[in-house]
């Protein structure tokens, strides 16, 4: 099937700002569920709330808008309810690491097979440009007039600290690397992490004088480098990307249904 | 495998919002955005239909068909 | 064979009632008084193949049993005071996409951590207004356990007629007391099973249009047709929308399919209400003192009567209108600061002549507790 079937077209043009990086993430996604050849009935898309969380609306898959911050906690309810069914949640970097950090931290700590994808462009863009945990240091933003002293965490370290068994970060200037490792992280049996670097012209961009989209995204290329390149040694202010964590582990709705075994063998 | 030929690019002008990524990411400088800031082929020959326009464009605004 | 008797706690009775009417997902938070009803699935749903899940918080376990129930289970969580209040976004959520799921507060001494161990009736309010925004909700509680076991089964079916969460509002000296249970048999109590919608694939479903009677058929995610679900305002098909048409029409609705069935939705008990001149008004555990000094007047001549309210909200106004209509005195009997009394005071013809017997101190209240009041109207001072 061509990209355009998978799309809700009848709300095309998209709500994002030209040049958001959010309209290429979709597009990496929905190449990435062509390959793997997904049956539409079978794909449940859950997001929370923000610029990034309206991807759902996009989408002809099962879809649940819910709220800010709780999406993967929605999801680990339709997925242990029905374990079939593929969950793809696609978060912003705030709803799913501000808020949204708790359900975060359990949903990779119970490996869970669900396919998060953290759109990180270091900004709360619905309510108009305020700094996120994902900022970082030294940047400007609506309630950051004097700049940010607020440091960010590494969501690769995070996620494979709280036992996310697949974790990997790209950018939006990488596009076909993009719907790579997201068609790995959804073929991944267990709680799959994909970080997208991408760009917010409108206020991260204007904020902190980046330039244009094309500018943020090249921003991008120069900033970042594979996992383990030597160019990370001689300049370590760079963002690796790539696979970080592929490892096999007891999926979560696996083990539940060994417990209901347990549970009807009466051995404790 | 065969250099893929261009057969033409599909843009769609009402989608296309005018960012400028495909444009300006273009390796072989094909696109230019015309007076109403929508992207247009300007240099088809040059095109190797690497489709990095294609998998760049947040708004699936453009189309990249090849010669089967 | 004879029925099965049971000599349980509340919560138990509680477990039980919602197994019955089919319950087949639970997330919880441990969270006293309600603790049991988690513990008690984590072993009973599994050799069902029912699905048990111990979330990280109070909001995740409301959030997860939306989750499922949207794949076409029946789904409770139950928690207390703070967990409740944690929950209410979620709440929001699941009234605004009319969802059904069923919540069980078992109240404890309020506000904050309050007293853990020990009882109130303080949540009442917050069943009705904890979420923000226009809304209607449907709560119900019981003063035993043979009705807390029928009220459950009752909101899960009232959840699923109504495509609403529905709140069951226990106390914590129903839920820890033992007493005596009869199990009904399968089938004896009515219940309602998910409506399924019956359009075709490749026809264009509706998710949010109801049918003439007012009911809205769902359809499984996973199934064949494909929707969307959100908190937003939103059309038919689930879409977001801000038209004032729209926005109208769903709130409307969403009030409207709940209040204006107020009076088929009133769960009630009474006792020695016909020729009352004295008539008082309680629920849950309270309602158990309040019958005890009902009973014992009447047998000293005294003409007083009991409306116990099974049926929180939407509030039974017409109910308690015409229960109290010939009585000089009314007497609400809650554990709280008189949270229900404004209501019964709206209800009445007389409001001048309502009065309230409580207890606030973290203590059950008792018949004696009420016999000062009683005095006092009675013209016999305490």
């Amino acid at each position: 099937m061509a990209v355009k079937d998978y799309l809700r077209e009848r709300f095309f043009p998209h709500l994002w700002c030209p040049g958001c990086g959010h309209g290429e993430v979709l597009g990496g996604m929905i190449r990435a569920i062509e390959r793997l050849g997904l049956k539409k009935n079978d794909i449940v898309m859950v997001s929370g709330i923000g610029c990034s969380s309206r991807i759902v609306g996009y989408v002809d898959f099962h879809t649940l808008h819910t709220i800010h911050g709780r999406a993967l906690a929605f999801a680990t309810g339709v997925k242990l309810a029905r374990p079939e069914l593929t969950l793809i949640v696609p978060m912003g970097d705030g709803d799913a690491l501000a808020i949204g950090g708790n359900h975060f931290i359990h949903a990779a700590r119970r490996n869970i097979d669900i396919t998060a994808i953290v759109m990180n462009n270091r900004i709360y863009g619905m309510t108009g440009g305020q700094f996120s945990p994902l900022s970082g240091i030294n940047v400007s933003a609506t309630t950051a007039p004097f700049k940010t002293i607020d440091k960010s965490f590494d969501i690769v370290e995070l996620a494979r600290a709280a036992g996310a068994t697949f974790v990997a970060r790209s950018t939006t200037y990488h596009a076909q690397h993009l719907s790579e490792v997201i068609e790995k992280a959804i073929r991944h049996k267990g709680f799959s992490v994909v970080e997208v670097l991408t760009q917010c012209p409108t206020y991260f961009g204007r904020k902190n004088r980046i330039g244009d989209a094309p500018e943020m995204v090249k921003w991008l290329k120069d900033h970042t480098t594979p996992v383990g390149s030597k160019a990370k040694q001689e300049n370590p202010e760079l963002i690796e990307r790539g696979i970080f964590v592929d490892i096999e582990a007891p999926e979560y709705c696996e083990e539940y249904s060994k417990l209901v075994e347990r549970a009807r063998g009466g051995s404790r | 495998m065969a250099k893929p030929k261009l057969k033409r690019h599909l843009i769609n002008r009402d989608w296309c919002k005018g960012c400028g990524i495909c444009v300006e990411l273009c390796p072989k400088h094909v696109l230019e955005l015309d007076e109403q800031d929508k992207v247009s082929v300007v240099r088809p020959q040059d095109c190797i239909c690497c489709r990095l326009c294609e998998l760049r464009c947040p708004d699936f605004a453009i189309e990249v068909e090849t010669e089967e | 064979m004879g029925k099965t008797v049971k000599f349980v706690q509340g919560n138990e009775a509680c477990v039980e009632g919602a197994l019955y009417a089919g319950l087949n997902f639970y997330a919880g938070y441990p969270i006293t008084p309600s603790t049991e009803i988690a513990e008690l699935l984590s072993l009973k749903l599994p050799p069902r193949g029912g699905k048990f899940i111990q979330m990280e918080d109070e909001i995740a376990s409301l959030c997860a049993i939306i989750g499922a129930s949207l794949t076409g289970c029946k789904v409770m969580t139950a928690t207390s005071g703070p967990g409740f209040s944690l929950m209410q976004e979620a709440l929001g959520y699941a009234v605004m996409a009319e969802i059904p799921c069923v919540i069980v507060d078992v109240q404890r001494g309020g506000p904050s951590t309050g007293i853990p161990t020990h009882v109130s009736q303080g949540d009442l309010n917050q069943a009705r207004w904890g979420t923000h925004g226009d809304h209607a909700i449907i709560t119900l509680t019981a003063s035993n356990h043979q009705d807390v076991f029928a009220m459950t089964v009752e909101a899960f079916n009232l959840s699923e007629t109504y495509r609403t969460p529905v709140i069951l509002l226990f106390d914590e000296v129903v839920a820890h007391m033992r007493e005596k249970l009869i199990l009904p048999e399968p089938g004896e109590l009515h219940t309602v099973e998910r409506l399924k919608t019956s359009v075709k694939e490749g026809v264009d479903y509706h998710p949010y249009l109801p049918r003439e009677d007012g009911r809205l058929p769902m359809s499984d995610f996973g199934g064949v047709h494909r929707y969307n679900v959100t908190g937003l305002v939103h059309d038919m098909w689930g879409f977001p929308s801000t038209e004032p048409r729209v926005v109208h029409g769903l709130l409307r609705h969403l009030v409207d399919k709940i209040e204006n069935r107020a009076h088929e939705l009133a769960r009630f008990k009474e006792f020695h209400l016909e020729d009352a001149d004295i008539v008082l008004i309680s629920y849950g555990s309270s309602a158990r003192s309040a019958l005890h000094i009902v009973e014992e007047r009447r047998r000293r001549g005294e003409r007083l009567g009991l409306l116990e309210l099974q049926t929180l909200w939407p509030f039974p106004g017409d109910v308690v209108r015409t229960r109290c209509a010939r009585a000089r005195a009314v007497v609400v009997v809650e554990m709280n600061m008189g949270q229900m009394v404004p209501w019964v005071k709206l209800a009445v013809e007389r409001p001048d002549r309502v009065f309230l017997a409580n207890r606030i101190d973290g203590v059950f209240i008792t018949p004696a507790d009420i016999h000062n009041i009683l005095r006092i109207i009675q013209g016999r001072g305490v």
